[in-house]
């Protein structure tokens, strides 16, 4: 008798679970595109996130007055991933659940490549502003990523380019901080040279640092024969070599990375940061699609632009125009748009390679010129 | 083998472990009176570099001579480190005097991080330049890839410096005084000597020192921040241990090996393992001689 009664149950449920299911499958086929919106929205990173959602809510609500996309009104579901791995996973199937068509997001590389798999097992296309890791477009494992953002290698392309073909520099020796970033960074450099005819890296090491001083690589350095200096690292152990370089009368040029494009480094270095190159990302902050967003997050919202904002609203601009664009909400149709289809972004025009990255975004090189950083035509 | 090079790599050495051999005396010098670690002397180093920025750039605004400037900012530095010195003693150490040892050991602690902690509330996180007060010596122009007007007055201050200490240890009442009471505390006490005026004036040379070490260093590289008291303090320490600690002369030349072996580790090996050399040589010499090159084997007091 109470075997029964809990079979009975066992099977209501069951049949409750298909019924919503099915009702919840059948509202997100009829009147909205939903777009899903992922990233650290609360926790230590959020306010690398929530820039990214204000983006994506001034650019739909820009379609939706003028009457959305394919005759549909566009919808954000936007999940919080709190930049973990982890939780990445289950904002994933959430979304995946809400039948979203995109993704903007994620946030940070490592909830990003979690939450990816996912999004290619059922089709989705995801477009992050921020996740700058190589290999998620390089690795050619996920099709459908795509990224407003330049990865951490095309900043090293975009200085061994400047330092071989502009300087027309031979011999290179290439130093860095032993961290993450630096070493990733020059490690990146290196590779690259190898691969230029004619170009030599005399030197690739570690700096120690915080060492009360750097004579002993300086040296090193002058005895190497360099024509050049390239540093991957933070601007205190930067504006420490310079000044040493220079007051030993090394006067090679100094390249670097956007950890010392930072105008902390030019206040430290002083008269020695005169002439210095560092790469960072380009300057868009003139474009008029740029100055506009930004007046309309400041009517709405009463905020300046967070870290990432206008990537997102690149981003968004970008899935919207190419669902547009495709005329249809198929993947295969919106990923050939957004491999084909130029697009007016606040990063400047934009369409994306094969692997997804960005075409037209990217780093320039900037050089210390009478105390401050000008970007180099 | 390339002469020239091999001679600046033996001139950054010794700059380097100069500036090892400022700090390393507080150090040594404190653990033969006392027997104790003085862990915050690192950040009496800092305070110094800062003390010389601050008068430094205060002074810069009056049109100053730069080098005049740099002089009057180094004897501040030196008396206002004193200053810290002398008191960190007497309000950190000397209520603990007949703790056990590890209890002042932890006061030393404790202090340091309270010292960065203060001077980073007080200023900043953010490094700062130090400014440029030293011209660059014409005289140097045709060596100066060789050694800098600032490695040299490195140089030269050290030496002076061990000269005069030198001197006071051996020939003055007061040098007396602190061999003896690092002898016997007690024994010095019934002759008549004021163990607590030797053990302040310890300090006050340790700290004095650090203090010019800091400004040297500074000016060197340019730039400063809370936490550089702690890297060189480590080294120095390292540096005191190496040599004996509690020597004197053994703090010197355990400065100068560590620096060599940086500076040439760095330039025939590789800077990649920089700090791995020094705690190598560290190893080897407590495995080989434990008391450190220039130590003196302690016979327990029965």
């Amino acid at each position: 008798m109470k075997d029964n009664k809990k079979k009975k149950l066992l099977i209501l449920l069951l049949i409750s679970f298909v019924a919503l299911g099915a009702f919840a499958n059948g509202q997100g086929e009829t009147d909205t595109i939903k777009i899903g919106v992922a990233g650290a929205h609360s926790g230590d990173l959020a306010s690398y996130g929530i820039p990214s959602i204000k983006a994506a809510e001034l650019v739909v609500d820009m379609y939706n007055a003028k009457g959305g996309v394919l005759g549909k009104q566009i919808e954000l579901v936007i999940e919080d991933d709190v930049c973990k791995p982890e939780v990445a996973t289950n904002t994933a199937a959430k979304l995946v659940g809400e039948n979203v068509i995109a993704v903007i997001g994620h946030i940070c590389s490592g909830a990003t490549k979690a939450a990816l798999g996912i999004y290619k097992n059922e089709q989705i296309i995801t477009m992050s502003p921020s996740a700058t890791n190589p290999p998620l477009t390089k690795s050619g494992d996920y099709p459908n990523f795509f990224r407003t953002i330049a990865p951490d290698d095309a900043q090293a392309d975009v200085e061994v380019a400047f330092a071989v073909d502009k300087l027309g520099l031979k011999k290179i020796a290439v130093l860095h901080d032993k961290g993450d970033y630096g070493k990733g960074f020059a490690e990146f450099c290196n590779a690259l040279l190898e691969t230029k005819s004619g170009v030599e890296v005399v030197l690739f090491e570690g700096i120690q640092v915080g060492a009360v001083d750097y004579s002993a690589i300086i040296n090193k350095i002058a005895n190497s024969g360099a024509e050049a200096l390239i540093f991957g690292g933070y601007h205190p152990e930067a504006s420490k070599l310079i000044s040493q370089m220079r007051k030993k009368n090394l006067d090679i040029p100094f390249l670097s990375d956007d950890g010392v494009k930072d105008d902390t480094f030019i206040k430290v270095a002083a008269e020695y940061a005169e002439g210095v190159y560092a790469t960072g990302p380009v300057d868009t902050t003139s474009n008029p699609m740029a100055i506009k967003a930004t007046e309309d997050l400041m009517a709405k919202y009463g905020e300046e632009p967070g870290a990432f904002f206008l990537n997102a609203y690149a981003a968004t601009v970008a899935v919207i125009n190419a669902i547009e664009k495709a005329g249809s909400t198929e993947y295969a149709a919106i990923d050939a748009a957004l491999k084909s289809e130029y697009v007016e972004t606040p990063l400047g025009k934009i369409s994306f390679d094969k692997n997804g990255d960005a075409i037209g975004v990217g780093f320039a090189v900037y050089q210390v010129q009478n105390g401050a950083y000008i970007q180099l035509k | 083998m390339n002469f020239e090079y091999f001679f600046a790599l033996l001139l950054g050495g010794l700059t380097r472990g100069s500036i090892y051999a400022l700090i390393a005396l507080g150090y040594t010098m404190v653990y033969g009176i006392i027997k104790l670690i003085n862990f915050a002397h690192g950040e009496i180093y800092m305070i110094g570099a800062f003390t010389a920025l601050i008068i430094g750039g205060a002074l810069s605004f009056t049109g100053m001579n730069p080098v005049l400037i740099f002089v009057i900012a180094s004897i501040a530095a030196i008396i206002y480190s004193a200053a810290y010195g002398v008191t960190l003693e007497k309000l950190a150490y000397r209520p603990l005097r007949n703790a056990p040892r590890l209890s002042a050991l932890i006061s030393a602690i404790g202090m340091s991080i309270f010292f960065q902690n203060y001077v980073l509330l007080a200023q900043t996180s953010d490094f700062l330049p130090f400014p440029t007060l030293l011209p660059r010596l014409k005289i140097l122009a045709l060596i100066e890839h060789l050694i800098s007007t600032t490695q040299l007055l490195i140089l030269i201050s050290t030496a002076v410096v061990m000269i005069l200490l030198t001197l006071l240890i051996q020939f003055t009442k007061m040098g007396k005084s602190m061999r003896a009471t690092s002898q016997d505390k007690q024994m010095a006490q019934l002759v008549g000597i004021n163990v607590d005026n030797v053990i302040s004036m310890t300090f006050l040379i340790g700290s004095a020192t650090a203090a010019l070490g800091g400004v040297l260093i500074s000016s060197h590289t340019g730039q400063i921040n809370f936490y550089i008291g702690f890297i060189a303090g480590i080294k120095a320490f390292v540096a005191a241990v190496l040599g004996g600690i509690g020597s004197v002369p053994g703090a010197v030349l355990g400065s100068f090996i560590l620096g060599l072996t940086e500076s040439f580790g760095t330039g025939y090996i590789s800077s990649d393992y920089e700090d791995a050399f020094a705690f190598i040589i560290l190893i080897l010499i407590l495995i080989f001689k434990p008391s450190g090159l220039l130590g003196r084997k302690e016979n327990e007091k029965v």
